[in-house]
Formats: structure tokens, sequence, C-alpha cells
């Protein structure tokens, strides 16, 4: 668009959306539009048209029909937290912040769920119902910023994804407003609803279907016991191997971590946890439940542990110790943070067999590059985070960054895994889509878009590619030597 | 154990044809299912030849098989390894496979506590109504990519694509399960189920049987986990409820197995005694699971529980509550409308299961619309199961 008709297009909308909204959730001038021109991946920015900060969700329904009847694309943001420029607004769109929707509707502790707008931080959910025993399982680390509407949005996971699921696994009900303004019930109170699993669906879908104005979330009893163990290996595949053999034991951790020695350096640099510094790879395995059952569990681990070669097993006294124990794990980034002037978070999945693998070829890119890496691993289910160090001030190192991020997704999928477990695709990942699936894949999830938004308003550009932005990036999947759509030109 | 096969090009190949001639199909594995949505008049479309497990790596806590292939050898498969599907599918025959189970979403007693059948599946296989093989999803537990297309085919019963290969997550099966049976009324059940469900204790399964030839009515309980922590779950049990008659089944009583697998498989009494005169068939009402008794009870000397103030005098069934409280199996003369509006009115909603087919609570017309939307995106010509779980698509 041009600026003429960017300026007259945010007038009209402006003088439309006054009708509904109060004068000071509508944010027009620039100094007021640029807090909101990137999410948590700051690499990626724009200005957007203008913001809106509804209170209601009638305003969000009435909002999203002004911009359907004006073709005006809309991008729905929650606190900002995502990694994966998933709410990067568009020049020529309004970006809807629910950031007002930040009230807790109701507790039900008879059935355990809490209904809660979208805008409600991931943590402050487990805070309210704590004096009910209660608490809400998915933490991702941002948890204590990240609202529950990005959440769902994402998919988002957290370091006890392998015994407690992700947040589709932890919610009931949404209520969302379409394209059209409409407003509908996905899921329901019960533990499922008529028809198609739309919630499941809905969950992780970038903010590509609907606007996400309320959730109802599943609340689970605190575990009554918890304990951590910390191993160190001198062999980053010899902790892999003991978590494939806690697992095979038949135990499930609540959480079971991982980290190279970049990583464990830099923790230990900042948080002062008490790592062991010179080891190859520290394992943290956290376990829960009942009492009798943790106190067995953690003898069977322990032992399990050394008998994969650990140099080291320490078993957490008290509260404080395990505490010390997830500081370190849980400042990984911001201590990478600091030695290093910028870092770019990776999030491919793995079957965890393919883990020595993966981290030799992660080695090689890095060589290659001339960039180092840092590992730090959700080993438990597969999710590894590569952190590549570089400095954004050196021109060009950025773009080599962005390349050999590329490059380790792409070898992720190649050993059956997934480019992304729980950051999502937004913008950062879109060209690798077009390695996971083919042509066909794609365009039967525009379909599935089109459904539900057949104009394709709502954050458009994000999480599925388009066949001709494939082709361009070169990475089509060839399927049987046949390509999928030979009568679309190739660029 | 049948032989392995991979049919999905020929399938592939016969739903393009009917793509192209416009022929209806109907997707028919072992036909263990077919009473679970509307009949479907159309060409048979035969998927039990797909078979045998793709991959299976017990430490990965993954298992990949093909969509014809039986649930009791997947199930003793990885029972060998010491894992199990923790959603504790139900069979409801001989014939059934993995991709009826999943097609139809059918979790069992262990639903609440562990997780439904769409909860376990982590990528799929499929073909969808043009004829093309898709795969969404992985073999991973984590993955975010792109739509969740696979967990959309749970329960959409093939009206969105015939499923080739699902790849499920796995878990360790529990090293001890003991069952208890304590006689009490439903609406005290239903009380009990809440408070315990919101304790930290290893439950695997809870429901209410109601009254039956026996005269007793039982909240029956699962405790699965370690055995020390059973034991200490049931010493606790036992002393929070001491006003009660408890009976906890021996480690190797046959009757807790069979109980469970009974109660699964809708075979208990209640689900094989006689329906009340009038009624159109069994209901399955899925609610909150502390929904109160609603309903007065069909048997003579109906008996009232006074500390339950909504009960609706109108509404009389016989119940089973199953799910800790979230799935209740009702046999009532009331009008259809009468059991949809309460089941409406709690939550959730109701389905009507004859021995011609089942139908759900219908659905808000904008959700129909998404229905109708999907449906297209995937079958544009409505061939793949059309009608069998609303006439509109």
């Amino acid at each position: 668009m041009q600026a003429e008709a960017r300026a007259a297009m945010a007038k009209d909308l402006v003088a439309q959306f006054r009708q509904c909204l109060k004068p000071e959730s509508i944010l027009f001038r620039e100094e007021e539009r640029r807090p909101y021109e990137c999410d948590g991946l700051s690499v990626y920015r724009e200005l957007p048209l203008l913001v809106v900060l509804p209170e209601t969700i009638e305003q969000v329904q009435q909002i999203l029909r002004l911009c359907v009847e004006r073709k005006v694309p809309v991008v729905a943001r929650g606190a900002g937290t995502g990694l994966s420029g998933g709410a990067l607004p568009l020049a020529d769109g309004v970006l809807l912040s629910l950031a007002k929707f930040n009230r807790i509707l109701d507790i039900d502790p008879e059935n355990r769920c809490a209904r809660v707008q979208p805008g409600v931080r991931n943590l402050a959910i487990s805070e309210a119902v704590a004096g009910h025993g209660l608490y809400y399982a998915p933490d991702p680390s941002s948890q204590i910023a990240c609202s529950i509407g990005g959440n769902v949005a994402e998919n988002a996971g957290g370091v006890h994804c392998l015994k407690y699921g992700l947040t589709v696994h932890n919610i009931l009900k949404l209520e969302v407003v379409t394209i059209d303004g409409e407003r509908l019930t996905i899921g329901s109170d019960a533990l499922d609803a008529a028809g198609f699993d739309l919630l499941a669906l809905f969950t992780g879908s970038e903010g590509m279907l609907g606007v996400i104005v309320e959730v109802t979330v599943k609340l689970l009893p605190k575990p009554e016991a918890v304990q951590v163990l910390l191993a160190a290996f001198d062999d980053v595949e010899k902790a892999g191997d003991a978590v494939g053999r806690i697992i095979g034991a038949g135990i499930i951790p609540a959480g079971l971590e991982m980290m190279d020695n970049p990583a464990i350096r830099a923790s230990e640099a900042f948080a002062n946890a008490g790592y062991p510094v010179d080891a190859a790879a520290i394992l943290l395995c956290e376990l829960d439940g009942v009492e009798q059952e943790v106190e067995t569990q953690v003898g069977q681990v322990e032992r399990l542990l050394l008998a994969c070669g650990a140099t080291e097993v320490r078993v957490a006294k008290d509260r404080l110790e395990r505490e010390k124990f997830w500081k370190g794990r849980k400042a990984a980034f911001p201590a990478i943070g600091r030695i290093s002037p910028d870092y770019y978070c990776m999030d491919g999945t793995i079957p965890r067999h393919q883990l020595s693998t993966v981290l030799g070829g992660i080695r090689a890119l890095s060589e290659e590059y001339g960039l180092d890496v840092a590992n730090v691993f959700h080993a438990g289910d597969g999710n590894m985070h590569p952190l590549i160090l570089f400095d954004a001030n050196k021109p060009g190192e950025l773009e080599r960054t962005e390349e050999m991020g590329g490059k380790i997704l792409e070898l992720c999928v190649s050993v059956g895994g997934s480019i992304t477990g729980e950051h999502g695709v937004g913008i950062e990942k879109i060209n690798q889509m077009c390695t996971q699936f083919n042509a066909a894949e794609l365009t039967q999830m525009h379909a599935v878009k089109a459904a539900f938004d057949p104009q394709t308003l709502l954050n458009p550009g994000k999480a599925v590619p388009t066949l001709n932005r494939c082709a361009e990036f070169g990475a089509m999947h060839v399927h049987k030597g046949e390509i999928a759509f030979p009568e679309l030109e190739r660029f | 154990m049948t032989t392995p096969h991979d049919t999905s090009e020929s399938l592939a190949n016969q739903i393009l044809d009917a793509y192209n001639t416009d022929s209806a199909l109907c997707i028919v594995g072992g036909n263990s299912k077919a009473s679970l949505g509307q009949p479907v008049n159309a060409t048979s479309l035969d998927v039990s030849g797909h078979c045998g497990i793709v991959e299976y790596e017990p430490t990965e806590l993954v298992v990949t098989a093909r969509a014809g292939t039986s649930l009791t050898e997947l199930e003793s498969i990885v029972a060998e390894a010491g894992q199990t599907l923790p959603f504790e599918p139900p069979h409801l025959g001989a014939g059934a496979t993995l991709g009826g189970t999943i097609a139809c979403g059918l979790s069992g007693p262990r639903r609440p506590h562990s997780g439904s059948a769409r909860d376990y599946v982590l990528g799929v296989k499929m073909i969808n109504g043009r004829g093309e093989i898709l795969q969404f999803g992985g073999q991973v537990m984590k993955n975010v990519a792109g739509y969740d297309v696979s967990r959309l085919q749970v329960g959409a019963q093939g009206t969105l694509g015939v499923l080739l290969d699902v790849s499920l997550k796995v878990l360790p099966r529990p090293a001890c399960e003991r069952t208890v049976f304590i006689e009490m009324s439903a609406g005290v059940s239903i009380e009990i189920m809440s408070w315990l469900a919101a304790k930290p204790l290893p439950l695997s399964a809870a429901c209410h049987v109601p009254e039956g030839d026996d005269q007793t009515e039982l909240l029956c309980l699962r405790l699965s986990g370690a055995e020390a922590a059973v034991d200490a779950s049931i010493v606790y049990l036992r002393k929070e409820q001491s006003d009660f008659a408890i009976e906890v089944l021996g480690e190797n009583d046959e009757r807790a197995a069979l109980f469970w697998q009974d109660l699964r498989e809708r075979k208990l009494g209640f689900f094989s005694s006689e329906m009340p005169e009038s009624s159109q068939g069994l209901w399955r009402l899925s609610l909150p699971p502390a929904t109160p008794v609603f309903w007065c009870e069909n048997s003579e000397g109906t008996k009232i529980e006074h500390h339950q103030q909504s009960r609706d005098e109108a509404f009389t069934a016989e119940c089973l509550i199953d799910w800790a409280g979230a799935q209740r199996w009702m046999k009532t003369n009331a009008p259809a409308e009468a059991v949809h509006e309460v089941a409406k009115r709690y939550g959730g909603y109701a389905t009507l299961l004859t021995a011609e087919g089942a139908i759900q609570s219908p659905l808000s017309s904008g959700l129909m619309a998404v229905h109708k939307n999907l449906k297209h995106a995937f079958d544009p010509k409505g061939i793949l199961n059309s009608g069998r779980l609303y006439a509109e698509y």
C-alpha cells in the first residue's frame, strides 16, 4: 500500500473504531505503536498500521467486522513473548492486543478447571488456584509474563511436557471470534465435545483461524512429593543413553533436562548453581507424585545414572537445593546472553536416539559457519534448543546465523523430527515448513485456513508458507520424483 | 498375527477413482464400530489390509502402526515391552483396528486420569478426499509445525480422510494395580470422585455402578502405580472414608481386571439389562465431572437423595457413571430433545446409541458452518463417510 492510501485507511479505521472503543484504546501515533513492532523474536520488526486494545468480546467482534469489510489484515497479540515472530505486525494491518482481557473469570475446584480471559498470565492461573491444592501444568519458561491466549495459539510447552503434556492436553474450552465477527464455543466443559475436535485444531494455530477471547483450562492436583537429581557425564552420548534407560525402566520423570558444556559453563558463571563445569553434559531429572513412589524412583534413577557412566550424581537434600539445581537451567538463556552479544534460539525436535547424530551435525555446522553453539535440551521429549551465539553488529552475521539455524532445523526433519517443538513457526521458520511438508500437505493446510478465513486476513503470511514461497526458497519437498502442482509457476 | 501390508497406494487410487466418478465411499476396517455413527450407504472401502507395525522403539515411547492393525495385536506388542496405550481403548468387537479406534476417538475408563485417544496421537498419514496421501504431526512428542491436522482426525470418523498410519505415544504399564469397591449412592459417589480427583492420588479409574440384580450400588476405584504408592493410597482411603463398607480386591482377584474390561467394553449388567419401555436407545452423556444427580431412578421404590436439590423430577433414568463423573451412560424414556437439553444445560453434550447407529447433540449453526467448511476443505466432493456424524456433511 502506498503511504497516502495507508494514511487514509488508518484515518478511516480510527474514525470507525472510535464508535466502539474508548479513545485511549486506539493507538495511532508512531511512538504509541512502536512498542508493538515485534514480539520476543526482536530480529523481525514492523510498525503496525494501528493498535487496538479492546476490553470486551463485543468490541473484538466489532473490530473484526470493520476490518473484514475493508479487507484489512489483523494480527492478534497476547503478551508478545513469542519466540517465532508469530505476533509480528503488518504495516497495512491492525494489531489486536488482548492485553486488557486480564481477568480470571471463574475457578471451579469441583470440576478442576478455571475460566480465564486470554490476557491472563500463565503463572497467575497457578497462583490463583494454589489455595485449592491445584495448578495449571504447562510451564513455558516465559510463564511469569506470557499470556494464556498466546499459549493456546502456540500450543506452548515447558519443562514438564513429557509427563503432563502441552497446552493442547490441558485446556477444555475456548471462546473464539472468527474473522467475520462471529463468536464460537470450541470444546466444552466436559472432557470432549460433539463434532470435530476443533479444540485440537485451534491449539497451536498461531492466530490464523480465529481470535481467542476466553480459555477454560484444566487444573491438576499439586503433586505430593517432588525430588530432583543432578548427574554429570564426561560424554554427551552417555547422558543421552541415560535418558533412554530411565524411560525404558518405566519411569516418566516430570522433567528431564540436558545441558552441554558451553551451556553448563555459561549458566554456572551466571547463576552459581554449583554445576560441575568440567562435565561434558549434565542431566537434571525431576520426579514427582505420591511420596512413596518418588522415594522408590529416586533410588532407581540414581542407580541407572551411575550404571550409564555418570561421573557424579547428586540428589537434592531439600527444597533449597532443588531450586538451586533448577536455577542454572532456568538461567541458561540469560546466561548465554551475557557471554555473547546476541544468541539465536532454535526449537527443533528429534527422536531421542538420534541425539548424538544431531549433536554431531550441529558441531559440524558450527565449524562451517564459525559460530559457537550451546545446547539446552528438553531431553525427555526430544525438544532441542541449540543457542547459536553471534554478534548482530558484525555485518552479515545475523544472516549467517539464520542460515545455520535453518540448516539445524532441516537436520532435525531429516532424522524424523520437527522444525518446532513449542515455539511455533511464525515468520521465523516459515521457509523450513517447505522442508517438513510437501506441496499437497501445505495446500491442505491452506484449505483448513480458508474454512475459517477465506480472505486470509487473520495473521496472513505466518505459519504456513505459500507454494510460491517454497519454490523460491528452493526447498520444495519432492515426493517420489514428482513435483506436485506442476502447473504452478516456479521461481 | 496378520502379515504386514502397505496398501496405501491402492487405497489412494480407489479414492481418486471415487473422486473422479463422484462415487461415495464407506470406510470399513474391522467393522466393529459401525453403530457408532449413522449408517453410510456407499461402496465399502476396505482398509483392513493396510496393517502391521511400522516402527516401535519402546525407549522413545512411540509406536507407529498401520490403521488396519488389530488393536489386540498392537496392545500385545506394546505389552511385551512393558508398555500400554494409556487411553485404554474400548474394542467393541473382536475385529477392532487401530484406525477405527482413532477415527472414533474411543477412550476407556482411564481417560479422565491419563488422557484421551486424541491426547496420545502424535501424527498420522492419511488420504484426503482427493486421493492425496498426506502426513501431519510426526513421531516426536512435541511438534507444533503447521495446524494440528492429525488430532483433528480423531473422532472425525473418517469424514475428513482415511487414516493410513498412526503414531501414538505409549507409556509404561503401571507396576501395580488395585481395585476398590465401596458401597455408596450415585450422589455421594460424585462428591467422593470429585474430592479424590483433586488429591494427588494414583487414581486410574473411578465409576459408579447403579443397583442391579444384586441390590448394591458401588463406587469402583482403580489405583495404579508403584506398589508402595498404591498401598499408601488404600490406607488413606480407608482412613478418610471409614463410614463406608470398603472392599479391596486382592492382587490376584480376577474380578478386578474383568470388571474394568466389562466397563470398557460396555458389557456390565447395566448395558445388557432391559431398556425402559419406549426408550430410544442407550445414551452417552459427556458432562463436567461434578455434575450432580439430576435424574430420578427408574426402578420401583425410587430413591430420593435428599442432599441433591437440582434433581429434575420429570426426568427418570438409570445411570452408570464413568470417567470420574465425566461420562454417564443413561437409560431413559425421556424424549431425545430433553436429554440433549439437559446435557447442554450442564455444559456437555449427549450421544444416542441404537442398534442402527449413533447421533450426537446438534451443533450450533455457527459450528455447523465451520464443520461443513472443514469437510469441504478435506473432501470437496463429499465422498468419504458423508452423513456418518451429521446428516449435513
